[in-house]
Parts: structure tokens; sequence; C-alpha cells
């Protein structure tokens, strides 16, 4: 390549350019804040089990209006029709109420068990459902260790229905989830992650009598994003002690790290092995295919 | 059939492929047998309850619930039938990668009964998914989900597929008189078995490693992190035993088309699988040990679960070990076909344990399925079973034609 004086500060020039407003674009990350995850704080000390987020839930996510609280009759489950329950438990402290809904994982089991990306850990933190790419495998369902995600089994169109922290319609605008915005007793509170924490521990000092020294979902499952709060051991609320305190994610992730090695490596051995007992063939040349 | 297929060689025309096709249409074999008195009525209701099941939803055929989302079609049908498919990986290994031509001749059945198993296998899956008309989303990449077990199986089934049906092809090609593709075809058999064992490697270890997140839903007894190695290995005697249960009610029912050669072969052919089974039997039960130990097992065995765990293990893999190993040793051929069965349904008892009767296993009341649910899971495995008859019957599977 021949580059006379001319040619050669032209290149310089462009090179230069590029290379000063190169570093001042690329040399900062591209978000700049990190985005905290969003999280809610439930208080069962606060919570009157009035039932009202069932009915504001509903409203908010178009579910069918939820039984009235007279005709409960004890501890429901969430279903395919109801993203969120509230069961009011006899403790050891009387009567307790709590709610109950997807936990919002930081590493969600169901969105690493789901092959299309439906179940999706938004980067504000809820996890939510996308009709558009589900196939209905139900793998996320055996995946949770808290048995949130639900499937209407009795429609020939059947969708997931769990809680998304109503990040579509509120969240994602810079709203908070209905069910928070409309609790009469202020037991819920939305925030991020961080800053609820801080006030759970802030809750449990200030009243340490009130309160079991315990956030749960602060580990649980590697972390949670809704955070609970109890004045009995959370046994006596029957919710799930025994998750495991690690993400669930990286239970498989041993097994996937395995994948690459066995694809590159097998067949170079397979290949190896069928070219060295390959001598057997001389003899009866008429076997091979 | 020879001077029947001369004639066809000869008209080269499409005009006489297709009225070849036509005539190979007709059932061959005879109609009113146990089997076809058993299998019709039952597939004609499982094909009716499947457009029920379109129709209204799985809800209205199955008792699947939402603590416990699978059930008999994929705990039965999916995980423990590919499972009996693994005889064609560990077959064509032994054939073409080891060059153990004693076992050439059980290739081709093999091979074949492990495609129709996967194809009819696999698309029960279809049956029990929510959505099938999105099952294209994790093929055409409307977002990889590269983090899941599952996306690896779905993509391995539908690879293994194609590996099998090109390690079969020759057959078909055999069969339509075209000499020039069974050149062509039977110089991929090879480069598509290695593809195919390194598939069918991790989609069998990773069926088992689908239930790696269910850490707390399965029963202690079934649940480590061994489930997949477990699975990989188990596939391998499931597979073999497979491979000795078809080959005892093929010598039966397809008499005349096996040739003397082949059938004096059979005898030595589940000899020496006896001896592979007992070996990879006895290092499956090794691994069980092993977990059973590291995973301080011992609490859970004075239970009904425990005594549940020790009829597995012990009467249906130690038990079919040592009689693989006597049937070896002193050449018993029904002591081989004894073994076969037992170690089939403890590979039955090992899958459903994990997905099914284990999973979950703290719920009152459990799920058992429904009838419906049986008969459409018979409906896959009869159809499955219709198929390869129909194809032993027509194509050169059972003996290779000699070009």
């Amino acid at each position: 390549m021949n580059l006379d004086r001319r040619d050669f500060f032209r290149m310089m020039g462009v090179t230069g350019v590029a290379l000063a407003t190169g570093t001042s674009i690329n040399g900062k990350p591209l978000q700049e804040d990190v985005t905290e995850f969003k999280a809610v704080l439930y208080d069962s000390v606060r919570c009157k089990g009035c039932h009202g987020c069932e009915i504001d839930c509903a409203d908010a996510n178009g579910l069918a209006e939820p039984p009235k609280k007279k005709d409960i009759t004890g501890p429901r489950k969430t279903n395919e029709k109801w993203r969120t329950v509230v069961n009011t438990h006899e403790t050891s402290k009387g009567k307790v109420s709590v709610k109950m809904q997807c936990m919002h994982c930081n590493e969600p089991a169901c969105a690493a068990a789901c092959l299309t990306k439906a179940m999706y850990k938004t980067v504000d933190g809820p996890v939510v459902w996308r009709e558009d790419k589900c196939m209905g495998c139900r793998y996320c369902m055996v995946s949770c260790p808290f048995d949130m995600p639900k499937f209407e089994y009795n429609s020939p169109k059947p969708i997931i229905q769990k809680c998304t922290m109503c990040f579509d319609t509120r969240v994602s605008q810079g709203e908070i989830p209905a069910c928070v915005e409309n609790c009469p007793n202020e037991a819920l509170t939305f925030g991020t992650r961080r800053d609820m924490i801080a006030e759970a521990h802030k809750r449990i000092v200030e009243n340490p009598d009130d309160y079991v020294d315990y956030i749960y979902g602060e580990n649980e499952a590697g972390g949670t994003g809704w955070l609970y709060l109890s004045p009995v051991p959370f046994e006596e609320l029957q919710m799930k002690t025994g998750i495991q305190h690690a993400s669930y994610p990286a239970l498989t992730s041993g097994f996937l790290y395995s994948v690459p090695s066995v694809f590159v490596l097998v067949p170079a051995l397979l290949l190896g092995m069928q070219q060295a007992t390959k001598s057997n063939n001389i003899n009866d040349e008429n076997d091979v295919e | 059939m020879s001077n029947n297929s001369n004639a066809i060689a000869s008209a080269k025309d499409s005009q006489s492929i297709w009225s070849f096709l036509i005539g190979e249409l007709k059932p061959k074999g005879k109609i009113f047998t146990p089997f076809n008195m058993i299998s019709i009525p039952i597939i004609l209701i499982g094909l009716g309850l499947i457009v029920f099941r379109f129709w209204k939803g799985i809800g209205a055929v199955s008792n699947v619930n939402q603590d416990i989302p699978w059930g008999l079609w994929k705990g039965f049908n999916v995980v423990t039938g590919v499972a009996f498919a693994g005889g064609a990986y560990v077959v064509t290994f032994m054939v073409y990668i080891l060059n153990m031509h004693k076992y050439h001749s059980i290739v081709r059945v093999t091979v074949l009964n492990g495609f129709l198993a996967y194809m009819f296998y696999a698309g029960a899956l279809i049956l029990d998914l929510g959505r099938p008309w999105k099952i294209i989303n994790p093929i055409i990449g409307n977002d990889f989900g590269v983090s899941s077990v599952l996306f690896l199986v779905a993509w391995h089934f539908l690879l293994y597929m194609v590996a099998q049906l090109i390690e079969f092809s020759p057959a078909i090609a055999e069969w339509l008189k075209a000499k020039k593709a069974h050149r062509i075809l039977s110089a991929m058999t090879l480069g598509a078995v290695i593809f195919g064992i390194t598939l069918s490697m991790l989609h069998q270890s990773g069926l088992g490693a689908l239930f790696l997140m269910a850490k707390e839903k399965i029963h202690p007894l079934w649940y480590s992190e061994f489930i997949p190695i477990m699975f990989l290995v188990s596939s391998i005697f499931a597979g073999l035993s497979m491979v000795i249960f078809e080959g005892s009610i093929s010598r039966i029912v397809f008499f005349n088309k096996i040739s003397e050669k082949h059938r004096l072969e059979h005898n030595g052919i589940v000899h020496g699988l006896s001896k592979i089974c007992t070996g990879v039997m006895f290092a499956y039960f090794f691994l069980q040990l092993i977990a059973f130990i590291h995973g301080k097992r011992w609490n859970f065995i004075d239970t009904p679960y425990g005594y549940w765990y020790l009829v597995e293990m012990l009467g249906f893999v130690v038990l079919p070990m040592i009689l693989y190993f006597f049937s070896y040793r002193n050449h018993n051929l029904l002591l081989s076909r004894i073994a076969a069965i037992m170690a089939m349904v403890g590979i039955i008892l090992n899958r459903l344990n994990i997905s099914i009767i284990g999973y979950r296993w703290d719920l009152t009341p459990h799920y058992t399925p429904s009838w419906m649910e049986v008969v459409i899971t018979l409906t896959v495995v009869f159809t499955q079973i219709w198929v390869f008859r129909w194809v032993v019957r027509r194509l050169p599977v059972l003996n290779e034609t000699n070009w």
C-alpha cells in the first residue's frame, strides 16, 4: 500500500477524531446509574387481614372478584384466578394474617427454567410472564420453590397467572403496585430492595418485642423481591421455611457448563476410538456398510 | 418379495414408485391378533380423548394440578420412554465406534425403535403443552432461553431425531431401490453416529437435570446432585434391556423376516448384552450407594417411602443385576429376558419416583393419573408399536439387502 503525505495526514486525522470521540462515548458504562431491584416490604404486624389487597389486585389486573371475607374458611393458595391471597393463622401471639403472592426472586428459578424467556426478570426487579412467548410446558411451576406460577388447566388457550408486581401497568410507569397503594394499614411498603431491608431492620430494632428477628426473603432462594416481617416464627404462618438460602438456577449451572466441553471433547474422543478399533475391519470387509 | 422388488427396480418412472408406495400401505399381517384386538379400541378412544383435550384444555382429561404440574405424559412418556430409547446410541457406539461387528444385525431395528420412540414420546410433549401453537418459539429464536435445561433437551430431541433418521436412512434407500442415495446416506452414518452419541449423552442426563431445581420438592431419597449422571448411566442398561426385550418379541412376531444367520447370532447378542448390563447396573448401583451415603439417607429408610426405595433398589436394580450375571455365566436366555423385564420395571419405577411419586411427596392427596390420561399414554405407546410393525414388515430392518 502506497501512502503519500496527504493521505497519511487524512488518515491520522480520521483516526484521531475516532479515538477522541470513541473514548468519550465508549469509555463509560452504557447505563450510568445501576438500576436497583424494586421490592415490597410486607409487615404482618401491621396487616389486619382485611383482604382489601385481594380486591385491589383483582381490579388492577382484571381478575375475577375474590371471595367475600365471611365466605373464607381456612388457608387458601393463590390459583389461576387470583394472584394474591391473605390467610389468617392462629398463632402463639393470636391471629396473624399473611399475604401470599409471587416472591419475585433476585435469581428466579422460573426464569432460568423457561426455554422461551416467557418468564422474565425485568431490570427493575419484578418477574413477569409474557404471553406471546410461553408454550405452556409448566417447567416454571416444577422449578419454582414457592409454587407460585399457576396454570389455567381448564382452558384450551391457557395462560400462566402470577403476581407481576403490577409491572406493566404501574411500576414501569413509575407508580407503585396496586396492593401497596391501597393498603389502609400501611402493611405494604414499596421501594428499592436495599431500602426495604434497611427499613425492616429498623422496625425490628425499634420494636424488638413486636417482631421476630428475621426477615423472610432476605436470603431465601438467594434473596427475594418480597420481604416479610412477622410477630411469630414463620413456621407458624405456614410459610415455606425449608427453602435453600442460595440461588436456584445455580443448581443447574454445573450441568449446563459441562455441555460445551462434552460437545467438543466427546466427538473427538469417539472419532479417536473409532480409528483405533478400525483395524478389526480388515478381516471382514463385507460387514462394513 | 425379491421377484416383486426386481420388477419395481426396473420400472424407473415415478408412476410406479407411487403405486409401489400405495401397495405398501396395505396391511400385510393378520388382522385379528390379540394385540390388535386390545390396541385398536384403546387407540380409537385415545384419539377421541386427544380431540377432547385440545377442545376443553388439559384439565378436562388429566389430573395434573397447580402443585403437581407434570403427570403421566411427561413422567412416563417423555422421561421414561426416552430412557428406553437409549439402546440406539449404545448399540451404534458398540458397532460403529468400537467396531464390535457381532452386534451389527441389531443396529437397524434398534435405531428404528429409538427413532420412533423419540418421535412419539417427544411428540407426546405436544399433548402436554398448554400452548402448543407456540412450540416453534424455542426453535426460531423468539428469545432463546439458553439458561434452561429444557431448552437443551428440546433442541437435542430435535437434532437427535435427525441424526437417527440419517442412521436409518440406508434402510429406506434399500426399500425404495435407490442405490445412489444409499451410497451417499451410508457415507453419512459415522458422522450421524458420533453426533447422535454426543447428543444422547447430554439429553439423557439433561432429562435428570430438569429436576435439579426442584430440590425441596423431590423426596430426599431420590433427589441428589447425581441425578443427571444416574439418568445417563441407567439409560444404557434401560436401552439394552429394551433391545433384549424387543428382540425376544420380534423373533416370534417377525419369525419369517429374520434370516437363519441372524437367528443364530441372536443368542450370542443377548449373551453379550447381558454381560454389559451386569457391569453397567453394578456401576449404577454403586452410584446410588454413594448418593445414599453422601446424602445421609439412613434416616428415611424406616418410613413408607424408605421401603418403597428399597423395593426399587434391591428388587429392581440389585436383583436384575444378579439375574443378568447368572444368565451370562450359565448361558441362560430365559434368565436374560426375565432380567431385562425386571430392569425395565426398575427404570419405570425410578423415573416415576423422581418425576411423580416422590415429587411433592409431602402433599395429600397426591396426584394419581385419571383413566383418560392412562388411555392417552397407552394410545401413544400402541401407535408407536403399530408404526414399528408397519416399518419392520416392509423395510429391510431385520435383514439388510446385499448389494
